[in-house]
């Protein structure tokens, strides 16, 4: 029996010195350390033996055992290394003869955009969905009594001359014309409230049309984004309050920002918000026109007059509403000087967003 | 509004710097949107031409002598109204002067000038940054001091005031005097109306009847008599000058000059003109036509509220003069008119006319019917000391229409309500009583509050606590986030819709666009030439006349216009609306979706273009958008003008068709050009898409046992849709998921058959397949191809 373990790990060392691969290597694991080689038929048998044998026997073949599988393992891993340092070798390669040049462009994956106003709605609605704003879309071509009437905006009003209006051509029995593209997203506020009842808190960004020459700064169609807030305990400090939350988001923690008195018809008391310019930090520029001021949005306290008109008494309610252009945002921001690009969609325009 | 400060000076103290002034009138309402510079020009000084001689080496050029008191000096001049006598603006070396050629400033430094030396120049107004004008020098009144700086003669700041809508008040100067004296706490100081009268009473001369009081609250009247009409004196043609008045005569002067002091229009008659002296307010007839001042014939209408003599209308109430009634060189007698008009119908009115007037600008916006008696008292006062006449005793003064003061109930509680802050009621009387208001305490919580005239537009307890607010400062008032519940909230689902669908298709590879809602009639047509699109009344353009009703133009003209400087292929969509015309009602404003791509594959490199796009890419993006929104969508044929047929497919989801996609025809590709390529497009009604979804997602586990691939070619007619044989796979039990990895047509096939390569994947959800379980699936499969469609298997 230690003659046959000896011939083993003699047979076994000699052969081992002619393995040239892990195949081959594989191979001669089957063959000395699998279950059916001789090895392991001999340690199944050392139970049999008598206990002097056992325990010579047993010894001698474990210790080979353990030889042998210390040498598989070593020869495994030398010959691995061997095999990875031949595939570094070859990857210096193109496989062509040609050294593989890392610098080569990469294979081109057309990568696809939304456009810098679906974006910077994204922005906008994102902000005010998380102060507890919901989002609401309406018609572009709207009644006069939405865009003006309710709004407490009469005909024959010098504050029409606010909204140069595109009107569409159809006019009733009395010769009168009364459909339009909305010059403001402000209808939007009739129409929501006359659905719901308070507490209302919504956005609205849409498409917005004025009756206006193009040129850089103008143009015939634009987006905006309104803002309602009705509820019994609203204030101006509230609209403040949640305006300066928009600006901080949307321009950075450190900006300041600044009401001023403006007018608008629908609301009173009315304000401005401006935010200090980010490019010059309220030190004046072009940008800010050397004011270090930078108009952002229109706002104020939902009009008496307007409350009545839907229906909710304004001696219980209050709110605040916010009017933005959106365009505005990305000029300023990019310094883009023409408004008429993001509509243009030239390419060359669209692929730096 | 132009206000200059010295002007302000003489109704209210001011000690601020005017910026601050500026920023401050900005922030209670009154937006500054420029200071205007007349002045800070050193080392210019008002001079006297003594002689223009000609320059010896130029025609064009002039040599002139100016004396500044302390010396005479030679200046060469280009300026061909440069005469002797004139009082100019002389700049020395060092003076910084405006290039009217770059607009930048610059120092004189001296210089020859054709040989002849230069001790200085004589300004145009564009040199001195007065105004653009270049076309000549700045010619002086002639009472402007020799050798004084121009600084101390012309220097003053104008704030340029951009006046909202509701404050009429503002469009004067009285009323933005009024404004820094509550933002500065100083009073307000008014000039006096007092002036000498004859004893011959007015009502013996001339007489005024309103005929239509709804259209005219208020008319009164003054007649001066024996005056001489030459020009107003210096100091007001300046003030006129710097708030943008042409100077033209006394009288005509002194009506503008009071309307810009005090916010009321004004109108003078040359007396002798008017058909016995006498004066109606009444509504025009239809077709009755008069000449205006500016000398066009207007033909009238019963809307019209006109002013009359005893023979015809004179002027367009608070418009425009009439030419028979003007004041003229010969004019003695000047009656002059301030009067309250209805501010719709004049804003009516000069909209029809086309007629915008500093006058119907301010009626427009609702002027005090209080204001006319101030304005006028003024004016006659002016007259009497500018024009040398006597002024008849008394004034007409015809008030049908007159209101009792406006008297508001403010409640501290409700400021508190509004503002979010309680205001001490002694802010609130400050604030207030500093705007002329008057406040009187009706109980500890309560104010009765007494509107002051001119402030027409403070109508409501709102009205007063904007007042108060702004006058306190809007940045002084606190900042919170509001309180209470939230609303409930509901998502829109064709917003969640539109986001998903965007997102996916820029993951595809494509370029959102956004193109104009409005389009020409021809555009529209190139699609469908019965069209009926929505028309504008008053559009820009003939290119944006009509509201889309397809977003098909606009991806195909973004597209040829983006091919001509792209190297590389183009991929766009646009989700957007349309607009179908509703009968007496709102259009149908449907939410669609379409896309255009055309040129290469890939972009070019190295690696290859992989060729140019067509059907299948188009259709490739549809399946991804359709897997990624969990929609199982069919292809079948369709009839499309604007794509080539057979190379189109409409996209059905149940039974019904959502969209369509296809190769553009090249009739209507070569209409934008870009007929040389293949030009996909596609288009997926959203509402439809929307209803197509599910919101049901279902987890479906993980297989747990292998699937085993089995290839197989077929060989069928080449008429024979590919989708038919997917059919049929699908419908077997075992086959999990089916691709199509080949198809061919050529020299082993037989004429009129092609062969198709599939790869077949068997599965079961409980089991591992037997090589016996595939074989007997793949056998019926391959038995049903052969049954339905005639197929054989590939050798």
């Amino acid at each position: 029996m230690l003659k046959k373990l000896e011939t083993i790990k003699s047979k076994a060392l000699d052969e081992l010195k002619h393995i040239a691969n892990v195949t081959e290597l594989e191979a001669w694991r089957v063959a000395h350390l699998g279950k059916k080689s001789e090895l392991t038929g001999i340690l199944r048998s050392v139970a049999t033996l008598s206990p002097e044998q056992r325990k010579s026997v047993g010894t001698l073949a474990n210790d080979l055992k353990e030889m042998l599988e210390m040498l598989y393992k070593d020869n495994l891993s030398a010959m691995k290394e061997q095999l990875y340092e031949d595939m570094e070798t070859k990857a210096k390669d193109t496989g062509k003869g040609e050294k593989f040049d890392i610098t080569l462009p990469g294979r081109p994956v057309s990568a696809g955009r939304l456009h810098p106003s679906t974006r910077m709605l994204r922005e906008v609605c994102d902000v005010f969905s998380s102060l507890g704003f919901q989002v609401a879309e309406g018609p572009e071509v709207e009644w006069e009594h939405y865009n003006f009437d309710t709004l407490n905006i009469p005909a024959d009003h010098p504050a029409r001359d606010m909204w140069d209006t595109f009107w569409i051509d159809q006019r009733d029995e009395k010769g009168e014309r009364h459909m339009l593209l909305r010059t403001h997203t402000s209808p939007m506020q009739i129409r929501v409230m006359e659905k719901t009842k308070p507490p209302v808190r919504v956005i609205v960004p849409g498409k917005c049309y004025r009756y206006e020459a193009t040129d850089a700064r103008h143009e015939a169609m634009f987006y905006q984004v309104e803002g309602l807030a009705v509820d019994e305990h609203i204030t101006f400090a509230d609209l403040k309050g949640t305006l300066y939350e928009f600006a901080r988001r949307m321009f950075g923690q450190d900006r300041k920002v600044r009401f001023r008195c403006d007018y608008f018809p629908f609301v009173e008391p009315g304000c401005e918000m401006a935010i200090d310019c980010f490019v010059c930090k309220g030190k004046g520029c072009r940008l800010c026109t050397g004011t270090g001021w930078i108009e952002i949005l229109g706002a104020g306290m939902v009009h008496p007059q307007v409350l009545r008109n839907v229906g909710y008494d304004p001696e219980k309610y209050t709110g605040y509403a916010f009017g933005m252009g959106v365009e505005r945002i990305p000029m300023l921001k990019y310094g883009i000087d023409d408004i008429r690009l993001f509509y243009g969609n030239d390419l060359r325009f669209l692929k730096q967003f | 509004m132009k206000a200059p400060i010295s002007w302000l000076k003489e109704y209210v103290d001011i000690d601020l710097p005017v910026a601050e002034l500026a920023h401050k009138l900005t922030m209670a309402g009154a937006e500054v949107c420029a200071i205007e510079g007349a002045g800070g020009w050193d080392n210019v000084f008002v001079g006297l031409v003594l002689s223009v001689e000609p320059h010896p080496n130029a025609d064009k050029l002039h040599l002139v002598t100016v004396d500044v008191q302390t010396e005479k000096v030679t200046v060469v001049c280009g300026a061909p109204n440069v005469a002797c006598g004139q009082r100019i603006a002389f700049a020395r070396m060092g003076a910084e002067l405006v290039d009217a050629d770059t607009g930048k400033k610059s120092k004189l430094k001296k210089a020859k000038i054709r040989g002849v030396e230069s001790q200085g120049m004589v300004c145009s107004e564009c040199e001195l940054g007065i105004s653009q004008s270049h076309e000549g020098i700045l010619v002086l009144p002639a009472d402007a001091p020799i050798g004084a700086t121009l600084d101390s003669y012309l220097g003053d700041a104008i704030l340029d005031i951009e006046t909202t809508a509701n404050r009429a008040d503002l469009l004067s100067v009285i009323g933005i005097a009024r404004e820094v004296a509550a933002i500065t706490g100083k009073p307000i100081k008014l000039p006096g109306l007092d002036y000498k009268e004859s004893d011959t009473p007015i009502a013996s001369k001339a007489a005024v009847e309103i005929a239509d009081a709804d259209l005219c609250p208020r008319y009164c009247a003054s007649l001066v008599t024996g005056i001489k009409v030459g020009p107003s004196p210096m100091w007001m043609q300046k003030r006129l000058a710097a708030c943008g008045q042409r100077p033209i005569n006394n009288v005509v002067d002194i009506t503008n000059y009071v309307m810009l002091e005090f916010g009321q229009p004004l109108h003078a008659f040359d007396f002798d003109k008017l058909a016995k002296g006498k004066i109606i307010v009444k509504r025009a007839r239809d077709g009755d036509v008069m000449a205006t001042l500016d000398d066009v014939k207007r033909e009238l209408t019963k809307d019209t509220l006109m002013i009359n003599d005893g023979a015809g209308p004179v002027a367009v109430a608070g418009v425009m003069g009439g030419a028979n009634s003007e004041v003229s060189d010969k004019t003695v007698n000047v009656l002059f008119e301030a009067a309250n008009f209805n501010p719709a119908s004049i804003r009516r009115t000069s909209a029809r006319f086309k007629l915008r007037s500093e006058a119907s600008n301010r009626f427009e916006k609702g002027l005090s019917p209080e204001l006319p008696v101030y304005g006028l008292r003024r004016a006659t006062q002016l007259l009497a000391q500018l024009g040398g006449g006597t002024v008849v005793k008394g004034i007409i003064d015809v008030y049908p229409g007159k209101q009792p003061e406006r008297k508001i109930e403010l409640k501290l509680s409700k400021v508190e309500r509004v503002l979010g802050t309680k205001i001490a009621p002694a802010d609130v009387k400050r604030v207030l009583t500093s705007l002329g208001f008057i406040c009187d305490e009706k109980k500890s919580d309560e104010l009765s509050i007494t509107v002051p005239y001119w402030r027409t537009e403070v109508k409501l307890a709102e009205d007063v606590i904007e007042e108060i607010a702004r006058i306190i400062g809007y940045d002084n008032l606190p900042t919170t986030l509001p309180s209470g519940q939230l609303p409930h909230h509901a998502p829109d689902p064709m917003r969640t819709l539109r986001r998903d669908v965007v997102d996916i298709l820029a993951g595809c590879g494509m370029q959102e666009i956004i193109t104009y809602s409005l389009t020409s009639i021809d555009a529209l047509k190139r699609f469908d030439r019965e069209v009926k699109p929505l028309k504008l009344e008053n559009p820009i353009t003939p290119e944006q006349e009509y509201m889309r009703t397809t977003l098909r133009p606009g991806l195909l003209s973004t597209l040829a216009a983006n091919l001509k400087h792209e190297e590389d292929g183009v991929r766009l969509f646009e989700s957007g609306r349309v607009y179908l015309p509703k009968k007496n009602d709102l259009p149908h404003e449907l939410e669609m979706l379409c896309g255009a791509m055309c040129g290469p594959r890939h972009q070019r490199s190295w690696h290859g273009d992989g060729g140019n796009m067509d059907f299948f890419d188009a259709k490739g993006v549809i399946a991804t958008l359709m897997e990624r929104l969990g929609i199982d969508a069919d292809y079948a044929a369709s009839t499309d003008k604007a794509l080539l047929p057979a190379r189109q497919a409409s996209i059905v989801v149940g039974k019904e068709s959502i969209g369509i996609v296809g190769e553009v025809h090249p009739r209507l590709a070569e209409q934008y050009d870009i007929a040389s390529q293949t030009v996909c497009l596609f288009e997926i009604d959203m509402e439809k898409l929307l209803a197509a979804t599910s919101n049901e997602k279902k987890f479906q586990s993980l297989p747990r046992f292998p699937a085993v691939l089995r290839d197989i070619a077929i060989i069928l007619d080449v008429e024979t849709p590919s989708s038919q044989v997917m059919d049929i796979i699908r419908k077997s039990p075992l086959a999990a998921r089916v691709t199509l990895f080949d198809v061919y047509t050529g020299k082993q096939v037989p004429q009129g058959k092609k062969s198709l390569a599939l790869s077949i994947a068997y599965q079961s959800p409980d089991r591992t397949l037997t090589d016996e379980e595939v074989d007997k699936a793949q056998g019926k499969i391959l038995e049903r191809l052969t049954k339905e469609l005639g197929a054989t298997l590939r050798g």
